[in-house]
């Protein structure tokens, strides 16, 4: 069952000031549709800038998309900030890359994974503190750890905090943004690994956002590939793995390490990718494309079926 | 006062020099006389010794019976001034505790609404900015006349600008840490985040910019007090006392040099403390 | 053409709507301090003089109509008679403008002369024992309010050396007091404001590069270093004006001096307060415009300021 869609939706940030000459608009997000199923995960994954964090944000109903809608358990969200909004946020959950600054550094371990039951009034304190032992040593944590501050554990640590507060309110849906990007790789794996074993002990819905393409295809069920605000290709992430179809998949398989024959067909990927301010004209993706051609310079690819559960926006797929 | 931010070529002081130690013994020693005028005080603030008129201070003629002397209507000059001390302070105290109450709120909600509203009260600001408060005070006095509560809460008036200036700067940096987001994605109410997580993240910074309004306000108090606009008899403050010692400068000169001193000494005792709490508490605040 | 407009335009229009919040300000304060009619005609007048009294100044129409004619009137600069005098009270304060004016324009210069002179020095001579009492000195300068220094100056001017007169505005010597005293803690912050700018603008890399190539120390501080001082010394201006406004009024309490200051203590000792309207629209207008002439005068020094900073604040 569907938990989340996000239809065709569109994110521009305007640049500049609004009073002089017409305005520019950075577009971050351009016509991105995706499903989060219920109990499993949904991986975006794309360089930085591509707007995967803003489509977590968007997902999450934290800013209004300019166009497109979100549905969410088959609803439109609710205005931002208004009543209705916040009580929602008790189902959708964020946890994010940064965990030092989100967490309020006056405030105990214990407080802090209360808080969120304190604002949805789940409980009475006795209940709360109770509910607060359960998850502290539901993400691998003890209870001393409740009486610490934030700046006292190691980062790892912190991500099980930020985890732990967000699971408080039973949410439904989870967005992670870069969950692990800030850890060392043996601390990375055992949090994928918790996160894993938690969903299937809550059915939650997960959007997965990351840059690594590893991590997110350790996770995911489904892989969302974006490339400045544009979803490239998406399917299951065993096809996406095994046989990527658009250019750009491809080079960030073959740059992803796998144990037998190491970087067997590495295509190196010319260039940084290119600013959201300035895109070029036809395939975003052209000037960095081995195989570009013309009409790639001229014209904008679809995102068209290629498969069952499979689209790919690339000229030079035959669908 | 707001000059002391522009040095910013000095290294920070590594311990506490002696300046700064003297400042300090100062402000501690006014604290206590605001707290202990009473019984510190020999005699009553209005009791009269007509015999005893215009008495000189001990050293310079005088007994042990004054030992800073009497004024026009031979009220002991120390005692007044013990009292003087602790209206002054006391108004100031109030008026800060109202300036950064009134200023933080405006800040907070400039930086939470944005928009329209937050360019509003910044023209507010600015306009207030570019008053001289103690016209702006006198035009008010004019208004609504004089009473010792009145005259607080328009001292308190001193100074939200800037208070809200900072707060709101304040609020802006914290809302753009990750603490207050993630607390609003929790599903807060706006009046959580600003009160429970913003709010005791700034108070450090809010308290210092409290340490520069309270001499300014000293100052205004006693300045609209000297203009006998400001505390009225029979209260006496720091500037009730150096108006009455202004008329007697040629006869008896301790009448208007002790509350000037006092005023002078607790002036740049607390600049020279607001430089070493600056450096110490909130170098950001530069 | 079109950038200076862009440049200057928000600039203005800011400009009016400070004013506008001033007259606002100033009369919400009026209506909210109590019933005119009352306060003009007295506790003791008759109901139907009462009346009469509000239809004639229109104060039986709806607030926002007040507000209009208040606005307009102000407009006209109208504010009505001086209860005390009975006189315009516009044509009051202006005649004691000049007087005011007497003492707060050398008061300024001595800022200027006193204080740009003796910053740089101290920044050229930076950590010396110059330098510190100097710095010293300043923070009794600014910390010290206007009317004790101006008593303490009395004090040993006046009453002890017998040098100069404790009061009047009668003969030249009078001025030489209340224009120390007003021009003294202006000229401290000004001299710590040139000091730390001067020791920026000398610790920068180009007067490294001037002094490098073989000018003198000398050369590298007239024609480099202190240029580059200076504009955001002028800067202080609007500051230093405020601070000159206030002051004035205590010094001319403390030196009997018959300026603006002194009326307006009087007429809000009185509460006159169509003289108090007028000073303080006179105070915001003249704060308002030295602001703006500053920042205008700043986009002409610096003109890298024109292109960016137009829209923001």
């Amino acid at each position: 069952m569907t938990l989340l869609r996000l239809n065709n939706i569109t994110r521009r940030f305007p640049l500049g000031s609004p009073l002089y000459g017409p305005r520019k608009y950075l577009v971050a997000v351009d016509g991105v549709s995706l499903d989060v199923e219920m109990g499993r995960t949904t991986g975006i994954v794309g360089e930085s800038g591509c707007g995967k964090s803003t489509t977590g944000r968007i997902a999450l109903g934290l800013e209004p998309p300019d166009s497109g809608g979100v549905l969410f358990q088959g609803l439109p969200l609710p205005r931002i900030d208004s009543k209705k909004w916040r009580a929602q946020r008790r189902q959708m959950q964020l946890v994010f890359q940064d965990t030092l600054a989100a967490l309020d550094r006056r405030m105990t371990v214990s407080a802090l994974i209360a808080e969120p039951l304190a604002i949805h009034g789940i409980g009475d304190p006795a209940s709360r503190k109770q509910r607060v032992a359960e998850l502290l040593h539901g993400v691998g944590l003890g209870e001393g750890h409740g009486m610490l501050y934030p700046h006292q554990l190691s980062g790892g640590q912190r991500q099980r905090v930020v985890l732990a507060r967000a699971l408080a309110p039973k949410p439904s849906l989870l967005v992670c943004d870069e969950p692990v990007s800030a850890l060392d790789l043996s601390v990375q794996a055992q949090i994928v690994n918790l996160l894993m074993d938690l969903q299937q002990e809550l059915g939650l819905g997960l959007l997965f956002i990351s840059h690594d393409l590893r991590v997110v295809r350790h996770v995911s069920d489904r892989i969302v590939v974006m490339y400045l605000g544009r979803v490239v290709e998406q399917g299951r992430a065993d096809a996406i793995i095994d046989q990527p179809a658009h250019p750009y998949t491809q080079a960030l398989v073959s740059a992803m390490p796998r144990l037998p024959g190491g970087f067997d067909h590495y295509v190196a990927l010319p260039g940084e990718p290119p600013s959201p301010t300035d895109r070029p004209c036809g395939c975003p993706f052209h000037p960095r494309c081995p195989l570009a051609r013309d009409v790639c310079r001229q014209s904008l690819p679809e995102l068209l079926p290629l498969g069952p559960e499979r689209q790919v926006a690339c000229h030079l797929v035959r669908h | 006062m707001k000059t002391a931010t522009v040095e910013t070529n000095r290294p920070p002081p590594r311990s506490v020099d002696l300046p700064t130690l003297l400042a300090g013994g100062w402000v501690l020693l006014m604290l206590f006389t605001a707290l202990a005028a009473p019984l510190m005080a020999p005699y009553e603030i209005t009791s009269i010794d007509l015999r005893h008129r215009l008495a000189p201070p001990v050293g310079f003629g005088g007994t042990m019976l004054h030992v800073l002397g009497t004024d026009d209507l031979g009220r002991d000059v120390a005692s007044r001034l013990f009292y003087s001390i602790r209206t002054s302070l006391l108004v100031a105290f109030g008026a800060t505790a109202i300036s950064v109450l009134v200023g933080t709120g405006i800040g907070f909600i400039a930086a939470y609404f944005r928009g329209l509203v937050e360019h509003a009260l910044l023209l507010m600001i600015d306009v207030q900015a570019s008053l001289p408060f103690l016209i702006v005070a006198l035009a008010m006095l004019a208004c609504f006349g004089n009473s010792l509560t009145l005259f607080v809460a328009l001292m308190g008036l001193y100074g939200w600008e800037r208070n809200a200036r900072l707060a709101r700067g304040l609020a802006i940096t914290a809302s753009a840490q990750g603490y207050a987001s993630a607390t609003r994605q929790l599903g807060a109410h706006p009046l959580r985040v600003y009160l429970r997580h913003i709010l005791p993240n700034s108070a450090a910074t809010l308290l210092v910019g409290a340490t520069v309004t309270f001499p300014e306000i000293v100052l205004v108090e006693s300045g609209l007090s000297f203009l006998g606009l400001g505390v009225q008899p029979p209260m006496t403050s720091l500037g009730v006392m150096v108006a009455a010692g202004r008329e007697y400068i040629t006869r008896a000169s301790w009448m208007l040099l002790a509350p000037s001193l006092v005023i002078v000494i607790t002036a740049v005792a607390v600049s020279v403390l607001g430089d070493w709490l600056r450096d110490k508490l909130d170098p950001t605040l530069k | 053409m079109s950038a200076v407009f862009r440049f200057a335009g928000p600039k203005v229009l800011r400009a009016g709507l400070s004013i506008l919040i001033v007259v606002t300000f100033t009369f919400v304060v009026l209506r909210a301090s109590g019933d005119p009619a009352l306060q003009i005609l007295g506790p003791s007048a008759r109901a139907p003089d009462l009346e009469a009294f509000r239809r004639h100044w229109g104060l039986d129409q709806p607030l926002y109509v007040q507000y209009v004619r208040y606005v307009l009137a102000a407009l006209h600069c109208d504010f009505g008679n001086s209860m005390l005098a009975g006189k315009p009270a516009l044509q009051l304060v202006f005649e004691r403008v000049p007087l005011t004016l007497a003492l707060m324009l050398p008061a300024l210069a001595l800022t200027m002369l006193i204080g740009i002179p003796v910053g740089a020095y101290a920044a050229m001579h930076r950590d010396t024992w110059v330098d510190r009492s100097v710095m010293m000195l300043t923070v009794f300068g600014f910390t010290v309010p206007s009317f004790v220094l101006g008593l303490l100056l009395i004090l040993i001017f006046s009453v002890t050396l017998g040098l100069f007169p404790s009061g009047g505005a009668d003969r030249p010597e009078s001025f030489v007091l209340p224009v120390l005293t007003l021009g003294l803690g202006g000229a401290a912050i000004i001299a710590r404001f040139t000091r730390s700018a001067m020791i920026e603008v000398l610790s920068q890399l180009y007067i490294v590069a001037a002094s490098a190539k073989g000018v003198t120390w000398r050369q590298v501080v007239r024609h480099h270093a202190f240029p580059n001082a200076i504009i955001p010394v002028l800067t202080l201006f609007g500051l230093m004006l405020g601070g000159q406004v206030a002051g004035a009024v205590l010094v001319e309490s403390v030196f009997g001096w018959p300026g603006i200051g002194q009326l307006l203590v009087v007429s809000v000792a009185n509460r006159d307060l169509a003289v108090v309207q007028v000073i303080l629209l006179l105070v915001a207008l003249t704060m308002t415009s030295a602001n703006l002439l500053m920042d205008l005068l700043y986009g002409v020094f610096d003109p890298r300021l024109r292109g960016t900073n137009s829209g923001s604040q």
